[in-house]
Parts: structure tokens; sequence; C-alpha cells
């Protein structure tokens, strides 16, 4: 008896991810809720700009490539002309805190009812290394040599806790992928953001905390430990909205 | 029995099926190399294994399928 | 509403683009074409579609592409500023090879400029709008019943090549009021569209719409094959208007607003028996350089009229291989020229002709 395989909305592909970079571990899990919820025919996957750029290749549903931070405007023109179908965005943190920021915050205060999954690994991977909106303070990077300085590069943004503010977000939900306990609470909020859409609830967000051990320069199981360690108390897992739950909000 | 197959050629050598093993029977093999030129990982004590599919949980590249009682 | 209806050219867009299938519109105010968004707001819901006043506009140019990537027929207004905003999002349309329309009701620049009627961002519909080896199809409507017709025209053409159309207005154009005959009701046939990525159903392969190809021989082939159906286009789709031209010494080249001008000041001119006509191009890309290139071979003399600082003069004296001297005439900031200025400008011109 199969007790774990490939999902089948997950391409036969090779994924070009780095060793141990958890873009794969997410892949998987968006791919096991749109088998779970048997709704690959109907969706419509909108690719964004960062590592995940080739995501378009990797999912089996049909897939648009969106410009960097505009994934959820392109996500709107399709929603609202395909209603019937089950739309979401794949992005990083540089697409969607920061030059996605305006199509995000307006995405969710229209309460467009797709599913957004936001990677957080607080480093611009794909360009080398840079700043994110999502970096530690006194963390280092390529643009922030001497460790992220708040008085001159200001402070990390919580997407999450800015989102769940906004009447349109259906539920915002923080999770991480450093240990298998994780990942399957992972995968539950996933499917979860993938049924409430087909339940026509608003909009789902679910922010992961991702690693870059290449750019964060540590191995892929070290990564998973700074996830831990460092990013959880500046980005604390949890449901930030949820009006599906008894009570409404968390 | 039960049985958990790694594909060889698309395994990454990252290790985060290595450390969340409970029974300790992942290792990288380091005198091996696959096609893209990386260590893979392998079991090393198929006996041990109780498909708690944690090693498949964490990777990355879809590498691990796991089967109970076959 | 199928008989003549007194409407603003902005009206006539919104209603046109109606009639002609498209039930998505992503907007956002910006004068002087507001009244595009607004009476899309009023109408869409009567007829079942949809009307979004997006965050931005690079916002609208984006749901835009979201709704032609899924197939259907969408379109988006803006003015000279909020058209530089869509740059990107143009570029990337094209890049996917995805049809729609998109409308420029021109104002005076650069940067927040003024209000009023320009032709200063002819050079960015032909020639810039949007990185990469890439043209619009861009049709210049200058009357009320032309917005109307030429909206029409767009959304066949954008669907029959898979590329961007640009309708490009002037602040005049869209405020106006003139009576207008739609001649269509409501477009229901349109065209199926396989590679549309809305949900494989089952049925078939999945769709991918993408821009990007980091293989440099892929890219070349992928814009080879899309200049390919450039070359269809400037085939096929080249549109325009001669008047008077027959006998012309004097050949006047300009559209939009600033033709109806030129069509006064040669009226006058005829009057005291200067023989000029004008060369109207309808669509912008393709130019008309045949049409251009013919009249070359009698007339003395091209004035180049245009609402900006000279751009469609390097055409008109491209297409002519500078083969007869080509001048421009041209008020800038929103200045729209007086008939009698027109008139002088042709009896100077004609004044030198005769020595």
């Amino acid at each position: 008896m199969i007790v774990f395989d490939k999902p089948k909305s997950l391409s036969d592909v090779p994924l070009h991810y780095c060793p141990g970079c958890t873009h794969g571990i997410v892949h998987r899990l968006v791919a096991q809720a749109i088998d779970a919820l048997d709704i690959e025919k109907d969706t419509i996957g909108i690719a964004s700009v960062g590592c995940s750029v080739f995501a378009y290749n990797y999912f089996e549903c049909d897939m648009i490539q969106a410009a960097h931070g505009r994934a959820p405007a392109v996500a709107t023109g399709v929603k609202r002309t395909h209603p019937d179908k089950i739309v979401f965005t794949y992005q990083g943190d540089g697409d969607l805190a920061a030059i996605g920021t305006a199509e995000t915050v307006h995405a969710c205060t229209r309460g467009e009812n797709i599913t957004i999954i936001f990677i957080n690994n607080a480093i611009y991977g794909m360009t080398g290394g840079q700043m994110a909106p999502t970096t530690l303070p006194g963390q280092v990077t390529t643009t922030s040599p001497y460790g992220r300085k708040p008085e001159i590069q200001g402070n990390p943004i919580r997407i999450c806790e800015m989102l769940s503010t906004l009447e349109g977000v259906a539920y915002a939900e923080r999770v991480s992928v450093d240990t298998p306990k994780n990942v399957l609470n992972a995968k539950r909020a996933i499917q979860k953001a993938f049924q409430n859409q087909i339940d026509k609830k608003g909009l789902s967000i679910i922010e992961v905390l991702s690693t870059c051990p290449t750019n964060w320069g540590m191995t892929p199981n070290d990564a998973l430990g700074w996830v831990r360690d460092v990013m959880m108390p500046y980005y604390p897992l949890g449901v930030y909205k949820d009006i599906t739950a008894k009570g409404g909000n968390k | 029995m039960n049985k958990v197959t790694f594909s060889k050629d698309l395994c990454k050598g990252c290790g985060l099926c290595v450390t969340v093993c409970p029974k300790k029977i992942i290792v990288i093999a380091k005198d091996t190399f696959n096609l893209k030129g990386y260590h893979p990982a392998e079991i090393i004590d198929m006996e041990k294994c109780i498909a708690c599919a944690m090693c498949a949980t964490m990777c990355p590249d879809s590498v691990i399928k796991v089967e109970k009682n076959v | 509403m199928s008989n003549k209806v007194l409407m603003k050219g902005n009206e006539a867009i919104a209603e046109a683009a109606i009639r002609n299938g498209c039930l998505y519109y992503f907007g956002y105010p910006i004068t002087p074409q507001t009244e595009i968004a607004e009476y899309m707001a009023k109408r869409m819901p009567k007829v079942g579609g949809l009307c979004l006043q997006a965050e931005s506009e690079i916002a609208a140019i984006n749901m835009v592409m979201g709704a032609a990537a899924s197939g259907v027929r969408a379109m988006t207004s803006s003015s000279s500023p909020g058209i530089s905003l869509k740059s990107e999002g143009i570029s990337y349309i094209v890049g996917c090879d995805l049809p729609c329309v998109i409308v420029n009701v021109q104002r005076g620049g650069p940067g927040l400029g003024g209000i009023q009627p320009a032709q200063s961002d002819y050079y960015q519909a032909t020639k810039a709008n949007g990185h990469g080896d890439l043209h619009l199809f861009v049709v210049a409507p200058a009357s009320v019943q032309e917005m109307a017709s030429l909206t029409g025209t767009a959304f066949d053409v954008a669907d029959k090549y898979r590329t961007p159309a640009m309708i490009l207005a002037d602040g005049a154009l869209g405020q106006m009021m003139e009576p207008v005959n739609f001649n269509i009701e409501q477009k229901t046939d349109l065209p199926q569209k396989e590679w549309a990525a809305n949900g494989h159903g089952g049925k078939r392969k999945k769709n991918i719409v993408n821009s990007l190809y980091l293989n440099a021989t892929e890219l070349e082939k992928s814009i080879l094959k899309r200049f390919e159906r450039y070359k269809e286009i400037e085939n096929n789709e080249i549109r325009f208007e001669e008047y008077k031209v027959e006998d012309a010494d004097i050949v006047i080249v300009a559209y939009g607003i600033t033709s109806r001008i030129c069509k006064s000041a040669i009226e006058l001119a005829r009057a005291k028996g200067i023989k000029v006509g004008i060369i109207r191009p309808i669509t912008l890309w393709p130019y008309p350089k045949a049409a251009l290139k013919k009249a070359a071979q009698t007339a003395k003399h091209f004035l180049v009229v245009e609402l900006n600082m000279g751009q469609m003069v390097d055409d008109v004296k491209v297409s002519i291989d500078c083969k007869v001297p080509v001048s421009f005439y041209g008020r800038t900031g929103g200045v729209l020229p007086s008939a009698d200025e027109l008139l002088a400008e042709i009896e100077k011109i004609n004044g030198g002709l005769n020595k």
C-alpha cells in the first residue's frame, strides 16, 4: 500500500531549486491540496518572479506567468472573468511585499476569491541574496552587507498581521516548513486556503516561513534551524484571521 | 515489510530526510554520485523502516516513495 | 440603441467595446478619459459584464492581462501618464501573445503635464510602448463615429493576430459630442481561443501563458514568429483617408483632431487657389507608407501637422525616402492650432514653391 507518493498535479519535471530549498516542499503541498480537492482541471496558477518563476513548469494545471508583483492583479483578471475556476498565486517576499504590495493589499481589500501562497525567506534568492522587505534587523545580505540597519533601511514588514486588518481577507495564517510536524500543519492550512476558495469565502493567504540555504550561507538543515530560532520569534506562527472559525476572527 | 524507494537521480543530497528519520536509517552516500553530480540519500536498513514517511514529507524534490506492508 | 445617438467620444468607445463583445473593463480615473470608466460602471452591470476600478493603471493592465490570458475580450483605458505606467504590462501582454485593447486619450505632457488634448505620445504608441522588439496595432480616430467603429476594428485585429491594439485618441475627441451610429447590436460570434489558460477541464494538455525564454535562440525564434504576424498586419490592416490629394502641390499629413482643423484650413486655402490636400493615417501602426510614397510622386511638399514637437514627421520622411521636402508645424502642451494659423503656414509654403 502506497503511503506517500508524488502528487499527480505536480509535474514529472526535476525542480531547479537549490538543494534543501523549501520551495520544493511547498510546491508539493500545493499540488497535494489540488489533488485532494480534485480541482486540477479547473485550476489556473499564476507564477510570479523570483526563484519560483518556473512554477509554470511544475504544476499540471493551466499556468500564467505574471510580471513581478502583479500576480494578484493578473489573478483578479482571471477569477473575475471565470468565477467558477480556482485561481492561486505563488509569490516570494520581493514579489508580494515590495513591488507588489499595492496589488497584494488591494486584492485583499476587494476580497478577491483567490488563494495566495506567500513564500517568506527573508531574502531575494533569484537575484543573488539581496535584502527583502522581510529581511530581519541585523541580517547580512548583499545590499545590507553590515546587517540591516532599521534607522537607514527600515524594519521588516509582517504581512499576515497587516493583511488581517482588511475586511476582504477571509483567512490569513503563517506557517512554517522547518519540521515534519510544521510541514503537515502547512499542508492543512494550504488545503484549507483552497477549500475556502471553493466555498467562496474571500481571499485566503498562507505565509510560509521558508529557507534560502544558498544565500543565507548555511546547510539546508542549519537553515531550517535559522527559521526556527531567528525567524519565528519575529514572525510568529498562527492564524491571524479566519472568518470560518467559531466566533469569526482568531 | 515496509519499503522506501529513492529516485536516485532526482536527489540533491540536501540531507533533510537524514535528520528527520526517527530510525536513523537514511544516509548520504558519500561514495556515489548521481547523474547530476550529487551524493544521493539512501536507505541503509530497510527492515527498520516504519513507513512514517517523515523523510518524504521533508523532501523538497519528491524523491521518496513510501509503501507499507509490501 | 441602433439609430444615431449623440455621445461623447469617450462614451462611444465604451459602448462600442461592449457591443463588440468586451464584457470586462479594468480602469482607473484620469482626465480626460474618466468618462470611459464611468460609462462602463453604469453600463456593464446591465449587460452582465464587469467594470472594475483598479488601484492603479499598473494593476488595471495586469487585470487585463489575466482576463486576456483566460480567453476573454478585455479593455483598459487611460491618458498619457497612465499609459506610461502600463508600459511594463503592455510588454508582457505582447510577450505572451495576448489580444486586448488599450485606449490612450492623450493629454499634454511630459510628467503630470496638462489635461488639454495632445498628440505627444505618438512615439510611445508606435515605437516604444514597452521594452523589447514589439509593435502594437494602433488606430487613430478623428471623429466620435470613428471612436466607435475603430473600437470594433481594434478588438477584431487584436484577436485575429494575437496582439494588443491601441486606440490613440486625444482629449478633444474624448470630450466632444457628435452623433454615432453603432451599426452593431451585440457581437456574439467571438473567436475560440484554444491557447487560453482557463482550466484544462481534463480534456486537453495544460496551457502555459508565458513570456520568459531564458534560451536566447528560443527567444529569438519566438520574436521572429511574432514578427511574421506583424508582416501580415502590415499587408492586410493599413487604413488611411485621402482628401483632395490627386492634384495637390502640398500634401498635409495629420491624424486625429488635428486632421479636422487641417481640413478646415484646406478649404480656406483651396478657396484662395492653393492646391493642398491631406493624407490622414487611420492606422498609425502599420503606417500607410505606400500611400505617402505614391503621393510623393506628384506632390511638391509635405506638411506634417501634429500636436507635439514633431514625432510622426519622422515616419513621413522615412515613408517617402525624403524624396520631397517635408516640413513640420506643431503646437504642444494642450494648445490647438487654429485653421487660420494653418492657412498662414500653407500660404508660406506655397509662396516658397512658386518661386
